[in-house]
């Protein structure tokens, strides 16, 4: 058991604090541009320097580093502590510009990775339709080929971001003689193709980031395809496996962990500060108990990962963990919040006279806990896995039925 | 960066593993749990004749001079195996004399609990769960008078270290005067645990080493029973899989449905993420000592919280058989009753683990 990086990465490390003084903040005028302009220059600097978009060839924009775990962990630490920007964070860049490397045409790299690294582009995943959620293989929204343009028509559910997205990566059936499964393909459609309605779903935080997205003839070019037709199942395992990745990241229960310590300083049980009494001590205590665990079960993941072993059952929980910490987590706040429990969350934007406060942030988490409970793989859904790939036991029996 | 286990860790485990399927098996085990007495000198001796009993010694006296990652595999590998073995209390007693004696006491005594041919227990709590070194009240001195709780194998150990006031550690043979040794029964039957009175006790005190040794035998103890339990737990996740996938009901193997798949994959979920606490607690012993203190509280009330949980969940996936004594659930769930109390419950170390946080 070794947890020192070793004297290499710890020079590289040097390297990057001394990248990161010289231009993170920026300074001069170029600390006037607006942030996300400010941000972009910042993140083309770190590209050619090799310290974002590590993975991505140089062609398609990246800066094509040799895989090294351990470098990134370290460039993830300091770009932290510098608080500066890291490769944008939307769906695009985590879900589909690894796929389009894995799966995707020349053509489609060249075109869709760097403006989407570069944040000039934004991605939403057309998955989930009224029908079918869990059961995703159900899909019926409609791909069929006329001449050199796919014609789409359907309906997508929860499509979240769909309201800002440029571009769409969704599942069609194209093949509807083919069994369930292998009946889909993995399409491209431009957001501003005539037949695209997209329609606001407000959360139960108040907020609307998710959408309907109804599909009326939407045409897309015959070539905007990743993998072969029918492939859209197999494509979109690769892009599923990334989001349960990043959901599934210590770091930020980490966050909610230290957030929950300065709520509990800030308010009062029974008239003494929160943070003083027993029962929320020992609840605090329980969770880091639960995120200790997941942080470092992430380190053992890693090791396996730079020794090329499987890192065996643990990396089927990853997203469960989080769901469950955060379930506690909202559990420990409204315990804090006391008759503020009642309140408002932050997007309900009702005018309740706490917006922007500590408190509507924490109702927030208290609901936004169960999207991430419900997104990208309901928390049954995981367990399915865990039970059925993880501990070996028989296949769902409904499942199986329903080819 | 490695944070895995070595191939020695890894062939240490098998060991150990293979040693107990040969000299314990089930029926053994068994014999053993019903047993009046319930201690296997033999066995012990086997074990301590492979190295197990002076992992973290000096090697002048016997031992292998290892981390405590290394004694915490060991007592992971005992745990899932439910070993009626005084590995525990044993280990703890060689660290303080290790720690707190002169070299003239170390060479008397190390040798003989290096090689097994002398059991040692540690004598530690007091009425009221004073399992901490600052809630010992037992005066030090040429002789002791007082009462000890809770003492692993008390019934059969020839040396007592008894934690004293102030922090302090003294060594007391079996056959000194004064010592008054009670039977206590207590649900886990693979540990053995006894009352002990000592009356104007002679004792020899453990000088050396300060404040810290005390401390120290308390974290590594936090940490050996926290691999303890993780062992135990994972051992109960597996029997509760296994009989799922073999007893039918309905016409199927009741693994089929989605309910107990459900249970058995949340308690693989509560389980599974602490291997790497309990590693990461052990190894911040040897490495981490800004945080070792707090970490080792953590894991103990995290994961005997955790094993007390799958205990219970493991006795109900296994329907009726699950509530016998016939059935071997409930030898785990016994030991998950031990590693809860022992040396503090969860309460005690979520309560300091909160004081020691910078909050
Ligand atoms: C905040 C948020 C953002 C989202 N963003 C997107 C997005 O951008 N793009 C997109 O495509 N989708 C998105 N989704 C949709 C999400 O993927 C689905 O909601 C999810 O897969 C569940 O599907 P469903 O809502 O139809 O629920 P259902 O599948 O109907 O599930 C309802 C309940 O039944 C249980 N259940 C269903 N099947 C089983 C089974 N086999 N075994 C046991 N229990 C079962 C579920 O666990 C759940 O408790 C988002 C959802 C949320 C909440």
């Amino acid at each position: 058991m070794d947890l020192s990086y070793g004297q290499e990465t710890e020079d590289y490390r040097k390297e990057v604090k001394t990248f990161l003084t010289a231009n993170w903040p920026l300074a001069g005028d170029e600390a006037k541009m607006p942030r996300e302009d400010g941000a972009r220059l910042f993140r083309e600097r770190a590209i050619s320097e090799g310290y974002l978009c590590r993975n991505i060839p140089k062609q398609y924009g990246g800066s094509e580093q040799s895989a090294d775990a351990l470098r990134g962990q370290v460039i993830r630490e300091e770009f932290g502590k510098a608080r500066a920007p890291m490769e944008p964070r939307g769906i695009g860049t985590m879900m589909l510009v690894p796929t389009l490397l894995d799966r995707g045409e020349e053509w489609q790299k060249e075109k869709f990775v760097g403006p989407t690294i570069r944040g000039e582009i934004n991605w939403c995943q057309g998955y989930s339709e009224p029908g079918s959620g869990s059961d995703l293989a159900s899909l019926m929204t409609k791909g069929e080929l006329d001449g050199d343009d796919w014609v789409i028509n359907g309906q997508k559910i929860w499509t979240s971001g769909a309201q800002r997205a440029d571009y769409m990566f969704c599942l069609v059936r194209t093949e509807p003689d083919e069994k369930k499964h292998a009946g889909i393909s993995y399409l491209l459609i431009d957001m501003k193709t005539k037949g695209i309605d997209v329609r606001p779903l407000r959360q139960m935080t108040g907020s609307s980031e998710f959408n309907e997205v109804f599909l009326n003839d939407v045409r897309t070019p015959k070539d905007w395809i990743v993998g072969k037709r029918g492939e859209g199942w197999l494509v979109s395992r690769t892009t599923l496996k990334h989001e349960r990745n990043s959901i599934g990241n210590a770091a930020q229960s980490l966050g909610l962990l230290s957030g929950l310590v300065s709520l509990a300083k800030s308010r009062k049980i029974d008239g003494q500060p929160a943070i003083e009494d027993p029962g929320v001590r020992r609840e605090l205590v329980r969770i880091e108990g639960y995120i200790r665990a997941h942080q470092y079960s992430g380190f053992l993941q890693t090791s396996k990962g730079l020794k090329d072993e499987n890192a065996g059952i643990i990396a089927m929980m990853n997203k469960l963990n989080s769901t469950n910490i955060g379930h506690k987590v909202a559990h420990l706040a409204m315990e804090i919040l006391g008759d503020d429990g009642l309140g408002a969350p932050l997007a309900a934007g009702l005018g309740t006279g706490t917006a922007g406060s500590s408190t509507a942030n924490w109702l927030s988490q208290y609901m936004g806990s169960l999207g991430i409970a419900i997104a990208g793989g309901t928390a049954n859904v995981q367990r399915n896995v865990i039970a059925e790939r993880g501990l070996g036991l028989p296949r769902d029996m409904a499942a199986n039925r329903s080819k | 960066m490695d944070f895995d286990l070595s191939d020695e860790q890894r062939l240490l485990q098998e060991t150990v593993a293979q040693f107990i399927d040969n000299e314990c098996p089930p029926a053994r085990l068994r014999e053993l749990f019903d047993d009046e007495v319930g201690y296997d000198p033999v066995l012990w001796k086997g074990l301590a004749e492979l190295g197990l009993a002076g992992i973290h010694l000096p090697g002048e006296y016997g031992g292998s001079e290892l981390e405590i990652l290394d004694l915490a595999v060991v007592a992971e590998t005992l745990g899932s195996l439910a070993a009626p073995v005084p590995y525990l209390s044993h280990s703890l007693a060689s660290l303080a004399i290790s720690l707190a004696g002169n070299a003239d006491q170390q060479g008397r005594w190390l040798p003989g609990l290096a090689s097994g041919d002398a059991l040692a227990t540690v004598a530690l709590a007091e009425e009221d769960a004073g399992w901490l070194p600052e809630a010992w009240k037992m005066a030090a001195g040429e002789t002791i008078t007082g009462t000890k709780e809770i003492v692993e194998f008390g019934e059969h150990a020839d040396l007592f270290v008894v934690g004293l006031a102030g922090g302090r550690f003294g060594v007391v043979e079996r056959n000194a005067s004064g010592v008054e040794i009670q039977r206590v029964e207590g649900a886990d039957r693979t540990r053995r645990i006894a009352r002990v009175n000592f009356e104007n006790t002679p004792i020899e005190m453990l000088n050396e080493g300060g404040d810290e040794v005390a401390a120290r035998v308390r974290d590594v103890g936090l940490v050996l029973i926290s691999a303890d339990a993780f062992g135990g737990a994972t051992k109960l996740v597996e029997m509760s899989v296994e009989y799922a996938k073999n007893r039918e009901q309905f016409g199927v193997t009741i693994g089929h449905f989605q309910a107990l798949k459900h249970q058995l994959a949340n308690m693989a979920v509560e389980i599974e993420p602490t291997r790497a606490l309990y590693w990461y607690a052990a190894h911040a012993l040897d490495h981490v000592p800004e945080e070792s203190e707090r970490v080792a509280a953590i894991a103990k009330s995290h994961i005997t919280e955790r094993y007390q949980q799958v205990a219970r969940d493991a006795t109900e996936a296994h329907g009726g058989i699950g509530f016998t004594w016939e059935g071997d659930t409930q030898i785990w769930f016994k030991r998950a009753m031990f590693d809860r109390v022992f040396m503090g419950t969860p309460r005690v170390h979520q309560n300091r683990a909160a004081e020691l946080a910078d909050w």
